[in-house]
């Protein structure tokens, strides 16, 4: 950081106009003290110069002691003209940093000023005790217009396991959503959900989510307790309004009819590891689908799940996750008197989604891909005869952020029954075929808050295929969701 | 002087120390960690200069490294509204929850500009705590040190003397960079420059910059051609000096905007990591008071 090299000094050198505006210097009063001295001095100096061919005469004698002396002279006069060079660069330097330091003074105590009013702005303003300790709010408006050719309500040989189908062409809403969260205290943390919806005419309001969940706990465990989502498969944590397309995957629809929701407890371990590791187990006393009402001491639906992620340089970021749910069923309805099944009925889902986002910035572009697929074994008793039968399904889709604000995406999902242990005429009967469909979507976000989106399906749940289309809006609004991956 | 004192921790802290485990949110956090805990922290940062940290998602790889953290160092003020919350309650580790000495925001302990008189999302994203992009003003870094430092000694009180005597290094060796600074700035008083996002707010404030115009209409909303069209009328009179924009920031914009003016776009670094030679604090700001010295009229 050293400054530049001082410039050797000339005597024949010019003198620096702001030695010069010293030396003429007449205002005392804007001459700091000690440039007064240095004044002084070069008034001595001027003496010295001015005596100087006088000496010279006077010592002709000796040429060369003469020329000796004048060399001496000389040396003499550059190191004072130095030293007051030096000094007066010093003074400067000094100089300016005064000036420096008042401004930085100056605007230190502007700073001050309005911090001090900030302080007072912030105190005068009367809010409320109560009021302060608002969780936060956030509410999700959803609606549709659908144009379909028919429609379906039940996907062959499933039981009816509550949302199902498409819906109905025209207008309707879907569930509106409020949403309340906040620390509870320093060991928990609380997160209320209610979906009002409305149907025949009648307006209901549901309890989605209600529970409680530790943040004080070591060691990587969290507790949750009360309603929630189930960490079954990978979509089914998410709620609706952020999904990518207007409906959920035919396997989400047969297996836990939309959404699986569990009543209970659930414990998650983060295993430590350069990796995200994660174990966890679900018990579920709730009669949310595939579950059915218990009233027994021991859950009547128990979840097993991993997952495992972690990052693929900058740009990929990935999560594989591997779940098994395991119900005691006990007389799940199918909707026709009599034929209820009961028995075990045991699930299996692996679930991969795969990330990219140029240097992981999500924000301008990325793409998504997202798979999951389904196993379930069920045995038991249906409608007072054996039943012990497969059923399968699963989907892979991908969408891709393209500009900015808009995003597309393509869905293929296919459930598939081998049901043919039961004979013909009852509702689980084995349709022979898959049900499969192929959606496409558009959407165009024009804030982080609200999303218009368009979708096409190909809809061969039914054996004849059905063409259907979808408008949709999604807005949020009070507090910021949460960008989960 | 500091070399050795460099030299004597990193021969004495295997025996005298086991290094806290950081989480930084961001990269100028992370650097500031490392110039106040030196090799007694071991410093993981979510994101570079190339992510937009408000943007971000809660990626496994993230709950991993939360896991882990005895201290966790982040903007706040909003910025990370999006996937710290998640990543605090996913990843099961109580040293890191909010209200928690090793819980650290550093916008709690500057004065934040831009805060909305009017908080509805018309104005789009706007934050009700203000503009959280405070590190571009180096007195905002040094407030931050000084409760850094504080905090640190906190969390890990065996080394609280080192961290005191690394505060002080730091501050001095600060408050002479940003002195420097302030002085070759005095010539960029009142330059022009049309800003992509309010990214640059604290910067400008500091060295009296004019942001003549903001590209995108609101934070958060990118802009549409015939608000560029009119942003382009309004600034043909009178073109500003250059246009500038943070890395991860769309370049299309300023481009457009930049080449119909003709003048310069301008990536200043942001943070650090913004460009090769931008790989500490005091290099982050020496890069773009160069870059602006440079297109500077």
């Amino acid at each position: 950081m050293g400054g530049p090299a001082a410039p050797a000094v000339q005597l024949d050198s010019p003198i620096s106009p702001y030695f010069q505006y010293c030396l003429n210097a007449t205002d005392t009063n804007i001459v700091p003290e000690s440039l007064e001295r240095v004044v002084s001095h070069v008034k001595i100096l001027k003496t010295i110069v001015v005596l100087l061919p006088v000496v010279m005469s006077a010592s002709a004698a000796n040429a060369q002691d003469l020329a000796e002396e004048i060399t001496e002279l000389r040396r003499v006069l550059a190191e004072v003209r130095q030293d007051y060079e030096s000094r007066i660069n010093d003074l400067e330097e000094r100089l300016t940093r005064a000036e420096r330091m008042a401004q930085g003074a100056r605007r230190d105590a502007d700073e001050a000023f309005e911090i001090a009013e900030q302080t007072a702005i912030d105190q005068s303003a009367g809010t409320s005790a109560a009021n302060t300790f608002n969780p936060a709010i956030g509410a999700v408006l959803v609606a549709r217009l659908a144009d379909l050719d028919n429609g379906w309500e039940d996907i062959p040989g499933f039981l009816p396991s509550g949302e199902t189908g498409p819906g109905s062409s025209g207008f309707s809403l879907g569930e509106s959503e409020i949403n309340f969260n906040a620390i509870v205290d320093s060991n928990f943390f609380g997160n209320l959900t209610l979906a009002v919806e409305s149907e025949d005419g009648e307006t209901e309001i549901g309890l989605e989510e209600a529970w409680i969940q530790t943040t004080g706990l070591p060691y990587g465990a969290t507790v949750t307790a009360g309603r929630f989502f189930s960490e079954s498969g990978y979509l089914n944590k998410f709620h609706r309004h952020a999904d990518d397309f207007v409906d959920r995957p035919l396997p989400y629809q047969a297996f836990f009819g939309g959404q699986y929701i569990a009543d209970g407890l659930q414990g998650r371990w983060v295993v430590p590891a350069p990796l995200l590791v994660e174990l966890g187990v679900e018990f579920n006393w709730g009669g949310g689908y595939p579950a059915t009402a218990n009233e027994d001491t021991s859950p009547g639906a128990v979840t097993l799940f991993t997952n495992i992620g972690g990052d693929i340089g900058m740009s990929n970021s990935w999560q594989f996750g591997v779940s098994w749910l395991s119900v005691d069923v006990k007389e799940r309805e199918s909707g026709v008197p009599g034929d209820s099944f009961s028995g075990d009925s045991d699930l299996g889902i692996v679930d991969f989604v795969w990330k990219w986002a140029p240097g992981g910035n999500p924000t301008l572009t990325n793409l998504k891909v997202q798979a999951e697929y389904f196993h379930r074994s069920e045995d038991g008793v249906f409608g007072g005869l054996d039943y012990n039968d497969d059923q399968m399904g699963w989907y892979l889709q991908g969408v891709w952020q393209f500009a900015q604000r808009w995003r597309g995406g393509y869905r293929h999902d296919v459930v598939d029954v081998d049901n043919g242990s039961l004979p013909m005429g009852t509702i689980l009967e084995d349709p022979g075929r898959s049900s499969k469909r192929d959606s496409l979507m558009l959407d165009w976000s024009p804030s982080e808050f609200s999303r218009l989106r368009v979708q096409y399906a190909r809809d061969q749940v039914l054996p004849e295929t059905d063409t259907q289309w979808f408008l949709q809006y999604i807005m949020s609004i009070g507090a910021h969701g949460a960008h989960e991956f | 002087m500091i070399r050795i004192t460099a030299l004597l921790i990193a021969l004495f802290a295997p025996f005298s120390v086991s290094a806290i485990e950081v989480f930084a949110c961001e990269p100028e956090w992370g650097s500031l960690v490392e110039e106040l805990a030196g090799p007694t922290a071991k410093v993981t940062v979510a994101t570079t200069a190339f992510q937009d940290p408000h943007g971000l998602q809660a990626r496994p790889s993230l709950i991993a490294a939360v896991r882990h953290a005895d201290f966790l160092v982040c903007t706040g003020a909003d910025l990370e509204v999006g996937w710290l919350p998640l990543l605090l309650r996913r990843a099961g580790n109580p040293k890191i929850q909010v209200g928690n000495p090793g819980h650290f925001l550093a916008a709690d302990f500057v004065r934040r500009i831009e805060i909305p008189k009017r908080i509805d999302r018309s104005q789009g994203d706007v934050h009700p705590q203000g503009n959280p992009h405070i590190h571009l003003d180096p007195r905002n870094v040094r407030r931050v040190a000084d409760a850094l430092g504080v905090r640190l000694a906190e969390v890990d009180p065996t080394n609280s003397a080192y961290y005191q005597s690394q505060l002080d290094n730091f501050q001095s060796r600060w408050a002479d960079a940003t002195l420097q600074w302030e002085e070759r700035a005095l010539a960029l008083n009142g330059m022009r420059l049309a800003s992509h996002h309010r990214s640059f707010s604290y910067l400008a404030a500091w060295l009296d910059l004019d942001i003549v115009a903001t590209l995108e209409p609101k934070p958060g909303i990118p802009a549409s051609g015939a608000q560029l069209a009119a942003l382009l009328e309004q600034l043909t009179p009178a073109p500003p000096a250059g246009v500038i924009r943070t890395p991860y920031e769309n370049r299309k914009p300023s481009l457009w905007l930049a080449e119909r003016l003709t003048i310069p776009e301008i990536v200043l670094p942001f943070t650090i990591g913004g460009t090769d030679a931008a790989v500490d604090l005091f290099t982050l700001f020496e890069e773009i008071i160069r870059m602006l010295e440079e297109h500077n009229r």
